[in-house]
């Protein structure tokens, strides 16, 4: 089984400072790692790849720090990575994205499974993966959860949407977008590390993506969305209310604002 | 505006599971219609499924000046590929300035697709909307965890978002309502790639629903503790929410978490134990109606965001809370 993860490096967004001053993130706050959601596709990947052999592709488009999280992926069992790095494809929204991944997975051949994270913990949208999945024509399940059964021409999952658990066949080649309640995934060994450090990585810029006359789909040209402006948003303005008193007072005191509220009694 | 299909401004995706609309719908309705008539156009739903008469009639109720109606036995459940060529097909045909679809799992799996058939672009999981001078939409989105607001406009057509649910005012029903339903020619699609083999019903807590959340936060000492938390919400009526480090620390389920990156709550009462109130969760519960905060640190954040708030120690309180419910409870009875 031929199987492509989809992975991003993202700033670690827990660390990460907001400088409210400048209205806006303080990125050398914090390290770079690879998005966690793409963490479990990768590990979904390999467990298949560890059941029906074949190989593991992690791609990824951004700066060329993002080799970085490519040889992270190759630590984590990734066979081969590729990393889409050029100036034209910089300020790209999700269309654009979706579509520069669509062109260098044609130009990579034959695959039976794509799999990505259900979405960015930076960008948050979960939009690229099925972008992707329409731009090459082939079905998606997004936000899988359970991976029961893996044959050579279908996949079955487990998905989740609002009322209802979906057990659903996906013909392949098809692409699947996962949740973090997938799978645990594995850690690195040091070993597993080294070899990465040494690994080669592919990089291709527009040129080898071999797209004639495409540059409007690309970056910031072949995105239809702007980002206008970007704010802090303004405090709510709440009463804060202190309630004082002993703790039987206090209650007392809650119980009141809940009957008034129309909650209570 | 008879029946033109060219003066359909605003187009909003009823989403229905098991024959139910969703009443992210009705949200969309609500501020479809706003914008609709700023637009001066027409507001239009498209529902696919089977056997939704009455469901399309009640989205007319609901705002809706034309109902678009694809009824076919294949449509009856969630099927991307279906419903995605169903819709592009329609769009191309209506043209709408706009397109919204609500930001919940269905919506979030199906707008994407659609929009990179269009080739248009996407905001997901907006919070608000509102139009520029040029009658474009202004798309309003939390960026990197809630921490920051980004407006986002998109220079192609139809402008799509998706749309968060439990922020927008839903649109108040009106059964004099009149409207139009078009049913739609459904072109059967053999093989999609995607065949339902099971459904099984995901029976967990709705939180976002509720109406009362009691919410515990990193106050909390012991996962045993959370028991007089559910004590509390059982005899409110209520729901166990939580911050995101006791969803981390596996102490309670995710979808109990209240914040950026769980739910979003809209509920009439929150009831806050122990939560410092980081931007993230404080962006999950903004929209309660009344926020009653209990920390022990006087500098939590927290209380500047609550209407009421109490300084002490929430082991202290919430037992003598709960005994004083159930003293008003027992006086009732």
């Amino acid at each position: 089984m031929n199987i492509l993860v989809l992975i991003k490096q993202v700033p670690e967004i827990e660390k990460v400072r907001f400088d409210y001053e400048k209205g806006r993130l303080d990125r050398s706050s914090a390290g770079a790692i690879i998005n966690p959601f793409d963490l479990n596709a990768l590990e979904a990947a390999v467990q298949i790849k560890e059941k029906t052999g074949g190989s593991v592709t992690a791609i990824s488009m951004g700066p060329m720090q993002a080799v970085d999280a490519l040889r992270d992926a190759l630590a984590r069992g990734a066979d081969k990575a590729i990393l889409l790095s050029d100036e034209r494809f910089a300020g790209a929204d999700t269309l654009a994205t979706a579509y520069t991944l669509a062109s260098a997975i044609r130009k990579l051949g034959a695959f039976d499974l794509i799999i990505c994270g259900e979405k960015t913990i930076d960008g948050d949208t979960g939009q690229v993966g099925p972008e992707v999945a329409e731009l090459l024509g082939i079905p998606h399940v997004a936000y899988v959860e359970e991976i029961r059964q893996i044959c050579s021409d279908k996949i079955v999952v487990g998905a989740r949407m609002e009322r209802n658990k979906y057990i659903i066949e996906l013909r392949l080649p098809g692409l699947i977008t996962v949740t973090k309640d997938l799978n645990n995934p594995r850690l690195p060994t040091l070993r597993d590390k080294l070899r990465a450090m040494r690994a080669e990585i592919t990089v291709w810029s527009y040129k080898d993506l071999n797209e004639e006359d495409a540059l409007q789909y690309f970056g910031l040209n072949g995105s239809p969305t702007r980002v206008i402006r970007v704010y802090t948003p303004a405090a709510e303005k709440r009463k804060s209310q202190v309630l004082s008193g002993t703790a039987p007072e206090v209650a007392q005191k809650i119980v009141q604002i809940l009957r008034e509220s129309g909650v209570l009694g | 505006m008879s029946d033109e299909c060219s003066f359909c401004g605003v187009l909003i995706f009823a989403e229905q599971e098991d024959g139910e609309i969703h009443k992210v719908t009705y949200e969309l309705l609500g501020k479809g219609r706003v914008l609709a008539d700023r637009l001066g156009k027409n507001l239009c739903a498209v529902l696919l499924g089977y056997g939704l008469d009455d469901e399309a009639r009640e989205l007319i109720y609901y705002g809706a000046d034309k109902v678009f109606l694809f009824d076919h036995p294949s449509l009856k459940d969630f099927d991307i590929v279906r419903y995605k060529q169903n819709i592009v097909r329609l769009v191309n045909e209506v043209k709408p300035d706009i397109f919204l679809i609500g930001a919940t799992r269905i919506g979030r799996s199906l707008a994407p697709r659609i929009a990179a058939s269009l080739k248009t672009g996407l905001t997901a999981d907006c919070v608000d909307l509102d139009l520029d001078n040029e009658g474009n939409l202004v798309q309003i989105r939390p960026a990197f965890s809630g921490n920051i607001m980004a407006q986002i406009k998109t220079r192609t057509k139809p402008q799509m978002a998706t749309v968060r649910y439990k922020v927008m005012k839903m649109s108040i029903r009106d059964p004099a309502r009149r409207g139009g339903v078009v049913e739609m020619k459904v072109e059967p699609v053999k093989n999609t790639g995607m065949k339902i083999l099971e459904k099984e019903k995901a029976d967990e807590v709705n939180i976002s629903e509720a109406e009362i959340i009691v919410a515990a936060g990193r106050g909390v000492k012991s996962p045993e503790d959370l028991r007089l938390f559910k004590e509390l919400a059982d005899l409110l009526g209520g729901v166990v929410g939580s911050s995101r480090p006791l969803v981390d620390a596996g102490w309670i389920g995710k979808e109990h978490q209240v914040g950026f990156s769980g739910n979003t709550v809209k509920p009439r009462v929150y009831m806050a134990f122990g939560i410092s109130g980081s931007p993230q969760h404080l962006f999950g519960m903004r929209y309660s109606d009344i926020i009653i905060a209990v920390n022990k640190d006087p500098t939590a954040p927290m209380l500047n965001f609550s209407d009421y708030y109490v300084i002490g120690d929430l082991y202290e309180i919430l037992p003598q809370l709960i005994h004083e419910i159930r003293k008003v409870r027992c006086v009732e009875k």
